[in-house]
């Protein structure tokens, strides 16, 4: 009679046995971190004099809010993060209502319009910078100076949006691999209905498909923020976060502080700025989700 | 009729524009790395020239390349066999025997990947120093392993939750533990779930970027490392760039192309069916 209580109580048990091991790898992974950048954050503690190792208070933010660098990498984060989206979500929902249309070859043309996203970022990067945006090399630079528009030093004078249109290349195929798939979830009876009643392709498009296309696009536009605040390796084989400041995003600029300047409590401090950034817009991502999950149920 | 024949010619051609247009550099580079180094840099643009092998020839010969290259499998397949280790029994967990604490486990694993990789960096880095795991194999693999753990679970969970209760509450009538019910009828009949989930997974590892580039510098870095040290180049590279990059590539566009569907529904968490 026990032997079966016991084995009741184990099968009881059990999903919690399973689930803990994932939830306790995730706990730890946030905790452990998130403490210690806290706590670094409130310390001078420089890498290079590892003796003076001191508490500061609050000495890294006030450092950090009263330094331009901040500020500048604040503003080329929240550019960067616009300028691709905006970008990614135009085209990526011109592109799916195109692809999502029947003509000869149009599963093929899928294919290689999603190939960028699989693409590793440092190649991109180096293929863009390299081959087509170099100014004396570059396919870009031969287009302009063929159509006698000179050339168009991205990396020098336009960083910033040079680095903004190599992601958005990247990520635009992201917006058409899961709008394509919410757009063909649209009832095919619908669209007939609407024809019949004489819609033509842009009533069609602005009264049934993009209405329809709201949710996911919101969800891309969550995702995409999630990895644009902390983009790296795009500035880091490109410009290096220069000239100057000019394409230092906070990610970089963290790096800058840690892994150059080996500057622990500041890099912290600087690190706890992104996770509070990350947090507001995260806010909207749970949100939207957890709708989602509501009504599949 | 003459007129939706020309909207259907329109449309050919706008979609074939599109696709060609955002192909275009991988095209490039695809081509590119047949040239010459010379030959690669000429203006105008070389379109007619001999195709050579010697780039690919160069890449693989030193023998970094391999090495590198091997990391990167090594690091893609092992945190995929862990995320998977640890997420198969959560997602079981989750998807059959729910409590009202499920969907906010969930939620609460999705908001991990909000904690921007940048923000923990130099903990990470101090307690990888520590512990010994700065460039090595193993310790990007946690790394790794960890950072897609939440999509391997939310991905798992969703294609768990297809599978009819019905067909595991037979199998629990019939006597099976739990432990049999997840191996012997649930994992044979969610194979192709399992499978794109791992295929999501090692396309993540193999293009991650910003751990590779911090934790390791010469032993345990990855091919996305590797292609990162063109950046700084010496003399012609180009071509050489473009095969070892064709090289990088192929195998995780080629999944990439396999699991499309699936991807979209991982990635999504859920939001694409």
């Amino acid at each position: 009679m026990t032997g079966t209580r016991a084995a009741k109580r184990l099968r009881h048990l059990y999903p919690g046995l399973l689930l803990a091991p994932s939830v306790a790898t995730l706990f730890l992974w946030m905790i452990a971190p998130l403490v210690m950048t806290l706590w670094f954050s409130l310390e001078r503690y420089n890498l290079l004099s590892p003796g003076k190792r001191t508490f500061a208070g609050l000495e890294n933010y006030r450092y950090l809010l009263a330094n331009r660098a901040l500020w500048v990498a604040m503003g080329n984060t929240l550019l960067l993060v616009g300028w691709v989206l905006a970008i990614t979500l135009v085209f990526g929902t011109l592109f799916t209502v195109l692809l999502d249309r029947d003509f000869p070859g149009r599963n093929l043309c899928r294919l290689l319009v999603i190939a960028p996203f699989f693409v590793m970022p440092t190649v991109s990067a180096l293929v863009w910078k390299n081959m087509l945006m170099n100014p004396v090399f570059g396919l870009c630079a031969w287009i302009t100076r063929s159509l006698g528009l000179g050339t168009v030093e991205f990396f020098s004078h336009l960083p910033l949006f040079a680095i903004a249109l190599i992601v958005a290349w990247e990520w635009t195929p992201f917006a058409v691999l899961i709008l394509l798939p919410a757009l063909q979830s649209l009832n095919p009876e619908l669209k007939e209905a609407a024809r019949l009643d004489g819609a033509g392709p842009v009533a069609l498009f602005y009264h049934l498909e993009l209405p329809h296309l709201l949710r996911p696009l919101a969800v891309v536009a969550m995702i995409e923020m999630i990895f644009l605040l902390s983009l790296f390796a795009e500035i880091y084989v490109t410009t290096g976060g220069g000239p100057g400041l000019a394409s230092t995003n906070l990610a970089y600029l963290i790096f800058r502080d840690a892994l150059l300047g080996w500057d622990v409590g500041r890099a912290s401090a600087g690190g706890v700025l992104a996770i509070l950034l990350a947090n507001i817009v995260s806010l909207f991502l749970m949100r939207v989700v957890g709708r989602n999950l509501e009504e599949s149920r | 009729m003459r007129n939706t024949w020309q909207a259907r010619w329109g449309l050919t051609i706008a979609g074939w524009t599109v696709a060609l247009l955002m192909f275009f550099p991988i095209l490039w580079m695809f081509v590119t790395s047949f040239k010459t180094e010379i030959t690669a840099v000429a203006t105008p643009p070389a379109l007619v020239f001999r195709p050579t092998l010697g780039n690919y020839a160069a890449v693989l010969e030193r023998a970094d390349y391999l090495a590198f290259a091997k990391n990167s499998l090594v690091v893609s397949l092992g945190s995929t066999l862990l995320a998977l280790l640890l997420g198969v029994p959560a997602a079981y967990s989750m998807a059959f025997f729910p409590t009202r604490a499920t969907r906010g486990i969930l939620l609460w694993m999705l908001s991990t990947k909000m904690l921007p990789a940048v923000g923990v960096l130099v903990p990470i880095y101090l307690l990888w120093r520590d512990l010994g795991l700065l460039d090595t194999v193993f310790g990007l693999v946690l790394i790794d392993s960890i950072s897609v753990l939440p999509i391997v679970v939310w991905m798992l969970f969703s294609f768990f939750r297809e599978v009819p209760a019905v067909i595991l509450e037979a199998s629990r009538m019939d006597g099976a533990t739990p432990t049999e019910e997840l191996t012997h009828v649930l994992l044979p009949l969610s194979t192709p779930g399992i499978a794109s989930t791992a295929l999501l997974s090692i396309i993540l590892c193999w293009n991650e970027a910003f751990w590779s580039l911090n934790l390791t510098t010469v032993k345990a870095a990855t091919l996305t490392a590797f292609t990162a040290s063109f950046a700084s180049p010496e003399g012609l590279f180009w071509a050489k760039l473009s095969a070892a990059s064709t090289l990088s590539i192929a195998p995780i566009l080629i999944f990439g192309w396999i699991s499309q569907r699936q991807m979209a529904r991982g990635l999504s968490f859920g939001a694409v069916k």
